[in-house]
């Protein structure tokens, strides 16, 4: 059984070789493959989950050694898996929800000429997650974690063609680079402490390791989390990574590359829970992002980017319970895949309003859509209200859950935690509200956009085919695209509920990230009152603002608040004058002080020997005499000397 | 008569000797200087000879005298190929070995 999960990552792997170097003959079916090589996985990756669940709790973990990596004597690294409880978890949402995205894109990017590549993009994405997930050492982890990195920068730079995408593929790889660096360190760190990165060595010997190493691989791993998981303050990337064709997102957003930083800490929890200074940051880095995104994702007429900032803020909401210790993990675990399943079907949804509308992504160009596309309206409608935590959806079990956790943390930090997650559920349903009334209810604002705004000049390739650029003809997608959208929406519904009641998925995590009430000082029923009263505000206040009168087609000025979440609250600004001007005033003054220092010190060595050797060259004149008043001279000293020693 | 006064001798006519050929320029006039110099040191040999009472020295002398002849004979060729070719016997005409 457990040759199986060498399989569950070869599959995707095997795809993406064979697309990507099989060349256009494999045109006509290459999306069929990859299709068919990542439902291979889910089933292989079910198959295991059901075998899984016949062993008791305490002998679910399944580890396969495959082979030595690097036998050298004092550093052993393996390729070896290990599977349990919390790699399942994300084996079944990468390769569930990874599927149901490959389905979708086959309708997506019908028209792309293209899509054999673009289908082999998805499958090394695939295939890297699993290797991330299960791995068994972190050395291995690594190389998952640079695969997730290179798919993410070839999917957000898919089109190339346009200079937008190129640069925020670039972006992207470079702010990941940054967290990838804390990943190395951290890891150079555990083989100095431990001796070896496998989870046991390192998990088992968190707690004998002395606090100042234990900060340093928090820290570091908390830098690796950030940059993947699109944490302040390497969290400016996400939202250029829109770029990318909407599937792209979906899968970026839902099933791989953001979950995994929220992976990687609650792997290594045993090291956070070692040191709470660094549990710490993780839940201000958590909180600041949390609101960050929340307030960036209000601000934005593009959907997608809207929606970006909703991920952001809801994988605040998931570090922030990571931070929390053992009584977050599990929690954040649960949100993950219920936001799994609800981004995923947001992100499909509005790819799939895209799709009906030419391209269009200002937000204030659509209203009215949900008599064109039923199917989109209803499965969009049932994420929005799975995200805003609407009570018995999947997001109000989950995020119901680190609310209270954030209370349960207890002292003046639980007060402020609980009350930022509070405000962050009020923000996170206003804008989500606004997005559904701007998309789908109103005035059909499109009608009256004669020709498409300059400023969206981006004709995606995909429609090319729809005739008339002129006026969207808003039309529902077709089925490669709407079954996914249904299948993550059912998802969006009951998985909540699944996990939620009776405690069921808190069980199936503990033997591995162990679990802890905490002491709230509220009660849960307070908690989920005080939840559902900051739900009914945020929706109030956006049906206020955009449910009553004519929403304007050009974005007004705003308020300075409103302009600066536009600009995602100034973060390119800040990295641009702190980072880039920073950067180069250092390299410029590293430039001057190589030319005056280092070359100084060379130049003047050579002109000093050279203006000396000049000067002894003047010795030389060819005259017998002065040859000779030399060796007469020097005769002299030598006696004088002589006689001197001789005296003394 | 007190031995160290030809010692004494000895060093004024060396002095002389090397004050001639640093500061004279006719090539014949330096080599008499020179052979003024060697003179001077056998004084010198001949006169350390007497005060150690022993024959050391003037062995010691004897040598320098065949040297003396053999750099003449060297010396003289030299200075006349020298003057044969520039016309000029000044030792700071022929100073073509430099940089």
């Amino acid at each position: 059984m457990d040759n199986l999960i060498a399989l569950l990552i070869a599959a995707p792997l095997l795809g993406a070789a064979v697309l990507l170097c099989g060349g256009r003959r494999l045109d006509g079916i290459g999306h069929w493959l990859g299709t068919l090589l990542a439902g291979a996985s889910f089933v292989l990756g079910a198959v295991l989950f059901v075998d899984m669940l016949d062993r008791s709790a305490g002998h679910r973990t399944v580890t396969k050694h495959l082979f030595s990596w690097v036998p050298v004597e004092g550093f052993q690294a393996d390729v070896g898996f290990q599977l349990d409880q919390l790699s399942m978890t994300f084996v079944l949402l990468i390769t569930g929800v990874g599927t149901l995205i490959h389905i979708y894109s086959i309708g997506y990017m019908e028209h792309d000429e293209n899509r054999r590549r673009f289908f082999g993009y998805l499958n090394l994405f695939l295939a890297a997650m699993l290797l991330l997930v299960l791995a068994d050492n972190y050395l291995l982890l690594y190389v998952g974690w640079e695969g997730v990195g290179l798919a993410s920068y070839l999917l957000i730079g898919f089109w190339q063609h346009k200079p937008s995408a190129a640069t925020a593929a670039k972006k992207a790889f470079l702010v990941n680079r940054v967290g990838d660096m804390g990943l190395s360190i951290a890891i150079m760190v555990m083989f100095t402490t431990f001796g070896s990165f496998t989870f046991p060595a390192v998990l088992g010997g968190a707690d004998g390791a002395s606090s100042g190493r234990n900060t340093a691989i928090g820290l570091m791993l908390l830098l690796a989390a950030c940059g993947k998981s699109a944490q302040v303050p390497l969290q400016s990337w996400l939202g250029d990574a829109m770029e990318g064709p909407t599937p792209v997102s979906a899968l970026i957003h839902a099933a791989t590359m953001v979950t995994a930083g929220v992976y990687l800490i609650t792997r290594s929890g045993a090291v956070f829970n070692a040191v709470p200074d660094v549990q710490t940051v993780v839940v201000i880095v958590g909180g600041v992002t949390l609101l960050f995104g929340a307030i960036v994702g209000c601000a934005k007429d593009d959907i997608k980017k809207a929606l970006a900032g909703s991920t952001m803020s809801q994988i605040g909401y998931m570090i922030l319970a990571t931070g929390l210790g053992p009584i977050g993990y599990a929690f954040a675990i649960m949100h993950l895949v219920t936001h799994g399943f609800f981004k995923a079907g947001l992100f499909l949804g509005a790819g799939s309003v895209m799709h009906g509308m030419n391209d269009e992504v200002d937000m204030r160009k659509y209203g009215g859509l949900r008599k064109y596309m039923p199917v989109t309206f209803v499965t969009f409608g049932l994420g929005y209200l799975a995200i805003i935590g609407f009570p018995g959806l999947s997001g109000f079990f989950s995020k119901d859950k680190i609310i209270e956790a954030a209370f349960a943390k207890g002292g003046t930090e639980g007060w402020i935690l609980g009350a930022v997650t509070l405000l962050g559920a009020a923000i996170t349903a206003y804008y989500m509200t606004r997005v559904m009334i701007l998309t789908f209810f109103g005035e059909e604002r499109w009608k009256h956009a004669k020709t498409p705004s300059p400023d969206q000049p981006s004709v995606e390739p995909a429609a090319e085919t729809h005739g008339a650029h002129d006026e969207p003809h808003p039309h529902e997608s077709p089925k490669s695209m709407t079954i996914p959208m249904i299948v993550l929406a059912f998802g969006s519904v009951f998985a909540g509920g699944i996990f939620g009641i009776g405690d069921r998925f808190v069980k199936w995590l503990e033997p591995i990230t162990s679990f802890s009430h905490g002491d709230s000082p509220v009660g849960q029923w307070t908690v989920t009152a005080a939840t559902i009263v900051c739900l009914l505000v945020g929706v109030g206040l956006a049906i206020a603002q955009y449910g009553r009168g004519p929403v304007p087609v050009v974005a007004p000025r705003g308020s300075l608040l409103t302009r600066a979440a536009r600009r995602d609250l100034l973060q390119d600004d800040f990295n641009h004058v702190v980072l880039v001007r920073g950067g180069e005033h250092l390299t410029r003054s590293l430039v001057y002080l190589d030319h005056s220092l280092v070359d100084g010190v060379v130049n003047g060595t050579a002109a000093s020997v050279g203006g000396l050797s000049g000067r002894l060259r003047k010795l030389q004149n060819g005259f017998a005499r002065s040859y000779a008043v030399s060796m007469f001279g020097g005769a002299v000293v030598i006696i004088a000397a002589t006689l001197l020693m001789r005296a003394v | 008569m007190n031995p160290v006064n030809y010692l004494y001798l000895a060093a004024l006519l060396f002095t002389i000797g090397a004050a001639g050929v640093l500061i004279r320029r006719n090539a014949i006039v330096v080599f008499m200087c020179v052979e003024l110099m060697l003179n001077a040191c056998n004084l010198a040999f001949v006169c350390f000879s007497r005060l150690h009472g022993n024959l050391d020295g003037q062995v010691i002398a004897f040598f320098t005298m065949v040297v003396a002849a053999a750099e003449v004979v060297v010396g003289l060729a030299i200075i006349v190929s020298l003057f044969r070719s520039r016309h000029s016997a000044s030792v700071d005409d022929a100073s073509l070995m430099k940089l």
